[in-house]
C-alpha cells in the first residue's frame, strides 16, 4: 500500500491517505429500491512533520463510487483550468476473456481500490487542487458532504454539452496552441484505446499458448507409465509443463497494473480535453459578447445619426409604421448606452478572465506534461521489467525440462 | 550363436578368454536371418550337426521390455530354445542393438542444433541402453567424423555385452566375410588383412556391433581382443564401414510429369561393394520401393517408416522449400537406421539402390532375381488363427498401442501449440506498432516508445523462428514414430501368422498319433520360422527401444532448445532497451 504524505495547506497538515478495503453493501437507492455496492473506505492520518514513528489516530469513512464521481464533478466545475485526475473506470473495459467484466468481481474491485487510492493522491498531490475545503470534507467528514457540495451549487456553474459543442464549432479565433493540445489529446485518446484493446488480445493468446503447454504434463505422465528408462525423465518433465502452464496467471494479473497505468492516462486525455473545451467555451463567450457589443454600438450610431447603414426590422418597421418621436430615440440611445457601456465592461472582464484562464491552464498543461512523460516512462520500464521477468522464468522453465529430457 | 558357443565350449577355455570373470549371459538375441553376405542368405539347412535338438517350449512369458540390466543385449536366460536356434549358425551381423541410434539421433541431432541446414555426417556410434548409466562420463551426443579407432579399453565396470567368444579358439571363427556358405561352424577362414575387424558380438563371427568384421588374422591376445570387441559402443563411429546421406534434392521437369530427386551418396569399405564410393540419384518412388522390397525380403526385420508418400494437393505444396527438406531429412534418416541395423544393411536390394546407375532395369528384373537369392522366406499368410500370443509379444503389442496412442495426443498438442503461437503472433504483429503510433504522437516519449515497438518486433521474429522450427523439425520426427508403430504392429501380426500355422500344424501331426520318431520336416520347417521371426523380432524389438529412446531424448531436448532460444531472444532485446527507457533526454 502506498502511504503518501501530503501537505494540505489550508490545513496546513501533512496527512496520509489510503483506500485500505472495499465491502459489499446493500442498501436502497434514491427509488427506495433495493441495491447491491462496493463501499470503499478511505483512511486518513495526520503526520507529525518530525516524528514519523509517532502514530496519530487514523480517521476513517466510507465512500462509495458514485460519491467520488460528484467529487470529481465538482472539481471538474470548480477548476476548469486544471487538469482533473481521472477516476478509475466505472465498467469493466478492455477485458481479455480470463477477466470478469462483472463490477463485483473481486479482482475488478481491487483494482478499482487501487485505482481509487491513485486518485485521491493525484488530487492531494496538486498544488492547486490540495487546498480545496470540500476535498478535505470529503476525506475527513462522514456524514453531510454531500449536502455540503449540492450547496456550492457547482451544477448550475456547469457548462451545457449544447453549448459546448455549438463554441467547437463556431469560434472564429481559437487558440492555436489549444487547437493543437484539442488534436493531441484526441490522438492520445484513440492511440491507447487501440493499445489496449490490442493488449488484451495478446494476452488472451498468451494465455492459450501457455495453457496448452499444460497437456504435455498430462501426456508425458501417462506416456512414462509405459517406459521403463525414459519414465523418469518424462513424468519430472511433464511436471515442468505444468509449472509452465501455471506460470501464466500470475505473468498476466501482474501486467493488468501496466493496463491500468494506461487506462489512468486514457481518462486523463479525457481531462485534458475539457480544459481545452472550456477555453474554447470562453473565446465563444467572448467573441459573442464582442459581436454583442459591436452591433449595439452600430445601432445607437444609426439612431443617433439617423441613417440606416444596416437593414434592421424595427428600421423598416419605422419606415412603414411612422417615425418615432425624437423623445423616443433619445430613450433608446439612453439604453443603447447604458447596455454598452455594460457591455464594455464585461468585455473587458471578460477578456480578462480569458488571459488567467489561459495562464494559469498552460501552468497547469505543462505541470501535467512532466507528469505524464515521468509516468508513462516508468510504466514502459516496469513493463519491460516485467518482459524480462517473463523471458527468464520461461528459460528456467525450459531449462529444468531440457535436463529431465537428458536424463532419459 | 552365442548359445552354440556356450554350449560347446569347455568352461575354462571360455573364462579364459574373458578379461575378469563376469556372469554370463546369453548375448542379446541370437542371431538374425537374413544374413549380410550373398552365400549367408542360404538358410540352414537344419539343426546344426552335433547338436541334440531341442523341441521348443511354448515361450515362457517374459517382462517386457528386457529388465533393465546393464547388459542389456543379452536375451533371457534359460531359452533353449532360442539356443537352438542360434545354434542354427546364422551369422549374425553384431548386436541387435542401437545400430540406428547413432545414425538416427546424430542427424536429429544435427537437424535441431543446426536449424536443419545439412546434414550431420552419418557417423555411427553404437550407443548403449543401459550401460550409459554405468558410465556416465561418456558423450553419446556431439558425433564427430571417424576418427583413428582409439582402440583403448572401454569404459571400466561396465558389464559389457559379452563378446563372442565361443567354443572354438578365435582363430577357428569363421570369418564373417568368408564367401563360404558356411552359416553354421565351418572351418576358420583366414580373413582379408584389408577388412577392417567388423564389430560385435554375432554368433560364431567376431564382428563389432556395426558389422565391422573382427581381424582374427593376426595372433591377438585374449585381452587385446577382448578389447577391441568391448569397444563396440565406445565408438564414434571409427569402425563403421557404411556412410550413407542424402542431400541435394533437385526438382525435374518432363512432358509427363514434375518431381524431385535426392543424391544418395554411400561411402564403404564392405566387400559387398564394388567401389568405396557411390553417388547415385533416387525420387521417392526408389525409396517406396526400396522399403517394399526390404519388407518382402526381410519381414522378420522392422523396416524403418517412410515419410508419408501421399500429400494432399493445394494444401502442401510438394516443391516448397520446406516440404522438400523435410521429407529429405525424413528419407536421410530411413536410409540411415537401414545402413545401422546389422541385417538390413547388407541386403541385396538396398545394395543396389544405393550403387545401380539404372535402378529401373533393376526393377524389372525383380522377379528374377528374387528366385536366384533364394529368398523362399515368403510367410504366406495361410488365415491362421492364433490362439493367444506369447506374453511378450503380447506386451509389445500393447506397448506399441498405448505408445502410438500417446504420440498421437503429443502431435495434436504440439500442432494446437503451434497454432496457438501463430494466433499470438498476428495480434503481436498489431500490438508493436500502435507503440510506434503513439511515438509519433510524443516528443519525449518518442523514443522509449519506438524502442518498446522495436523490441515487440524482434520478439515476432524469434516467435516465427520457433513455430517455423517446431513444424519443420518437431511434428515430423513425431510421425515417423507412429508411421513406425504402425508397421512393427504388422510384423507382429505376421509373426502371429507363422506361429499359428505351426501349431496348427504341429496339432495335426499330434493327432494323428502315429510314431514318428521324429518330427515331420514341414513341421519342423515351421518351427524353425517361429523361432527366427521371435528372435529376429525381439532383436529388432530391443534396438528400436534403444533408438527411440535415443530420438525422443534428443527430440525433446531440441524442443525445449528451442524454447530457450526463443526466450533468449526475447529477453536480450527487452534487457536492450532498458538503458533507452531509463535515459533522460538533455534538457531543452
Amino acid at each position: 500500500k502506498r502511504k503518501i504524505n501530503f501537505w494540505m495547506k489550508n490545513v496546513s497538515k501533512k496527512m496520509e491517505i489510503t483506500v485500505s478495503e472495499a465491502e459489499k453493501r446493500t442498501g436502497r437507492n434514491a427509488m427506495n429500491m433495493q441495491e447491491t455496492y462496493t463501499a470503499y473506505l478511505i483512511e486518513t492520518r495526520a503526520v507529525e512533520s518530525q516524528n514519523e514513528g509517532q502514530c496519530s489516530p487514523v480517521d476513517s469513512l466510507w465512500r462509495r463510487y458514485s460519491e467520488f464521481e460528484l467529487l470529481r464533478n465538482y472539481l471538474l466545475v470548480t477548476y476548469p483550468h486544471i487538469v482533473v485526475p481521472p477516476l478509475p473506470e466505472k465498467r469493466a473495459d478492455f477485458v481479455w476473456h480470463k477477466l470478469s467484466a462483472d463490477n463485483m468481481d473481486p479482482d475488478f474491485v481491487e483494482r478499482r481500490r487501487i485505482g481509487l487510492e491513485n486518485f485521491l493522491l493525484r488530487v492531494a498531490s496538486h498544488p492547486v487542487l490540495c487546498q480545496d475545503k470540500i476535498f478535505y470534507s470529503f476525506l475527513t467528514q462522514e456524514g453531510g458532504w454531500k449536502e455540503m457540495v449540492n450547496e456550492t451549487g457547482f451544477q448550475l456553474k456547469a457548462d451545457s454539452r449544447l453549448k459546448a459543442l455549438n463554441a467547437t464549432f463556431r469560434v472564429k479565433n481559437p487558440d492555436k496552441r489549444f487547437t493543437e493540445l484539442k488534436h493531441y489529446s484526441d490522438e492520445l485518446q484513440s492511440v491507447i484505446s487501440h493499445l489496449l484493446r490490442v493488449r488484451a488480445r495478446v494476452a488472451d493468446r498468451l494465455y492459450g499458448v501457455y495453457k496448452v503447454h499444460g497437456n504435455y504434463g498430462r501426456v508425458f505422465s501417462e506416456w512414462s507409465a509405459i517406459e521403463k528408462e525414459m519414465g523418469d525423465g518424462l513424468q519430472s518433465a511433464g511436471h515442468h509443463m505444468d509449472v509452465y502452464a501455471a506460470s501464466i496467471d500470475d505473468i498476466l494479473e501482474e501486467e493488468e497494473h501496466y493496463a491500468d497505468q494506461l487506462k489512468e492516462y486514457l481518462f486523463y486525455a479525457e481531462a485534458l480535453r475539457a480544459v481545452c473545451r472550456k477555453h474554447e467555451l470562453m473565446q465563444y463567450d467572448l467573441e459573442m459578447a464582442a459581436q454583442d457589443l459591436t452591433s449595439k454600438k452600430q445601432q445607437c450610431e444609426e439612431l443617433a445619426t439617423g441613417t440606416m447603414r444596416t437593414f434592421s426590422l424595427k428600421g423598416m418597421t419605422s419606415k412603414l409604421f411612422g417615425q418615432e418621436t425624437p423623445e423616443q430615440r433619445e430613450a433608446k440611445i439612453k439604453i443603447l448606452e447604458e447596455q454598452i457601456q455594460e457591455g464594455e465592461e464585461q468585455l473587458k472582464s471578460k477578456n480578462l478572465e480569458g488571459r488567467d484562464f489561459v495562464k494559469s491552464a498552460w501552468a497547469d498543461i505543462e505541470r501535467f506534461k512532466e507528469q505524464k512523460n515521468r509516468d508513462l516512462k516508468e510504466a514502459l520500464i516496469s513493463y519491460a521489467v516485467m518482459q524480462i521477468s517473463m523471458c527468464k522464468k520461461g528459460i528456467q522453465v525450459w531449462t529444468n525440462a531440457k535436463e529431465c529430457f537428458s536424463k532419459m | 550363436m552365442y548359445f552354440l558357443i556356450f554350449f560347446s565350449m569347455p568352461f575354462p577355455i571360455f573364462f579364459s578368454l574373458l578379461a575378469a570373470p563376469r556372469p554370463h549371459n546369453p548375448p542379446a538375441h541370437p542371431p538374425q536371418r537374413g544374413t549380410p553376405l550373398g552365400a549367408r542368405r542360404k538358410r540352414a539347412p537344419g539343426p546344426p550337426r552335433g547338436h541334440t535338438r531341442v523341441p521348443s517350449p511354448p515361450f515362457p512369458s517374459l517382462p517386457f521390455p528386457s529388465p533393465p540390466e546393464p547388459s542389456r543385449a543379452e536375451p533371457c536366460r534359460g531359452q533353449v530354445a532360442r539356443a537352438a536356434a542360434a545354434a542354427r549358425g546364422r551369422a549374425a551381423q553384431g548386436r541387435s542393438r542401437s545400430a540406428s541410434s547413432a545414425a538416427a539421433s546424430a542427424s536429429s541431432a544435427a537437424a535441431w542444433q543446426r536449424g536443419g541446414g545439412g546434414q550431420a555426417p552419418a557417423v555411427a556410434t553404437q550407443s548403449r541402453a543401459e550401460p550409459s548409466r554405468a558410465e556416465p562420463g561418456r558423450a553419446s551426443s556431439g558425433r564427430r567424423p571417424p576418427a583413428p579407432v582409439a582402440m583403448s579399453g572401454a569404459a571400466p565396470g561396465a558389464p559389457k555385452p559379452l563378446p563372442s567368444s565361443g567354443p572354438k579358439s578365435l582363430r577357428e571363427m569363421p570369418h564373417p566375410l568368408a564367401t563360404s556358405s558356411s552359416e553354421e561352424m565351418g572351418p576358420a577362414l583366414s580373413p582379408s588383412p584389408d577388412l577392417l575387424l567388423p564389430r560385435g558380438i554375432a554368433d560364431k563371427d567376431l564382428s563389432l556391433p556395426n558389422g565391422t568384421p573382427v581381424d582374427t588374422s593376426s595372433p591377438a591376445s585374449s585381452s587385446s581382443l577382448l578389447n577391441r570387441l568391448q569397444l563396440d559402443d565406445d565408438l564414434d563411429g571409427e569402425t563403421r564401414d557404411l556412410f550413407v546421406t542424402v542431400d541435394d534434392p533437385k526438382k525435374h521437369v518432363c512432358t509427363m510429369e514434375t518431381y524431385i530427386t535426392y543424391r544418395v551418396t554411400t561411402k564403404t569399405t564392405r566387400a559387398e561393394f564394388d567401389l568405396p564410393e557411390y553417388s547415385v540419384r533416387r525420387r521417392y518412388q526408389d525409396f517406396d520401393w526400396l522399403r517394399n522390397k526390404l519388407e518382402e525380403s526381410q519381414p522378420t526385420h522392422l523396416i524403418p517408416p517412410l515419410p508419408e508418400k501421399f500429400v494432399v494437393k493445394g494444401v502442401v505444396d510438394r516443391f516448397s522449400e520446406e516440404f522438400v527438406e523435410t521429407r529429405r531429412k525424413a528419407l536421410d534418416k530411413f536410409l540411415k537406421r537401414i545402413t545401422d541395423h546389422p541385417v538390413l544393411s547388407f541386403n541385396e536390394h538396398f545394395n543396389v539402390f544405393l550403387t545401380a546407375k539404372d535402378l529401373n532395369a533393376y526393377k524389372k528384373q525383380g522377379m528374377a532375381l528374387l528366385s536366384k537369392m533364394g529368398e523362399s522366406v515368403k510367410y504366406v499368410t495361410g488365415g491362421y488363427k492364433l490362439r493367444s500370443r506369447p506374453l511378450e509379444f503380447a506386451a509389445i503389442g500393447e506397448y506399441l498401442d498405448t505408445f502410438s496412442l500417446k504420440l498421437g495426443t503429443i502431435d495434436r498438442i504440439a500442432q494446437r501449440i503451434i497454432k496457438e503461437q501463430l494466433e499470438y503472433l498476428v495480434e503481436l504483429r498489431e500490438y508493436g506498432p500502435v507503440y510506434s503510433t503513439w511515438g509519433g504522437l510524443e516528443v519525449e516519449l518518442s523514443e522509449p516508445l519506438e524502442g518498446v515497438s522495436a523490441c515487440i518486433g524482434n520478439c515476432c521474429t524469434a516467435l516465427e523462428e520457433l513455430s517455423e522450427d517446431m513444424t519443420e523439425d518437431f511434428l515430423p520426427v513425431l510421425r515417423e514414430y507412429i508411421l513406425y508403430s504402425e508397421s512393427m504392429k504388422n510384423v507382429l501380426k505376421r509373426r502371429d501368422q507363422v506361429q499359428a500355422e505351426y501349431e496348427a500344424k504341429l496339432e495335426a501331426v499330434a493327432l494323428k498319433k502315429e510314431d514318428r520318431p521324429k518330427v515331420p520336416t514341414d513341421v519342423e520347417k515351421c518351427q524353425d520360422r517361429v523361432e527366427c521371426f521371435n528372435a529376429d523380432l525381439k532383436a529388432d524389438m530391443e534396438r528400436w527401444q534403444n533408438n527411440k529412446r535415443q530420438d525422443f531424448r534428443q527430440l525433446l531436448m531440441g524442443m525445449a532448445d528451442k524454447n530457450i532460444q526463443y526466450y533468449e531472444k526475447c529477453l536480450t532485446a527487452w534487457e536492450s532497451i532498458i538503458p533507452l527507457l531509463q535515459d533522460k533526454p538533455e534538457t531543452k
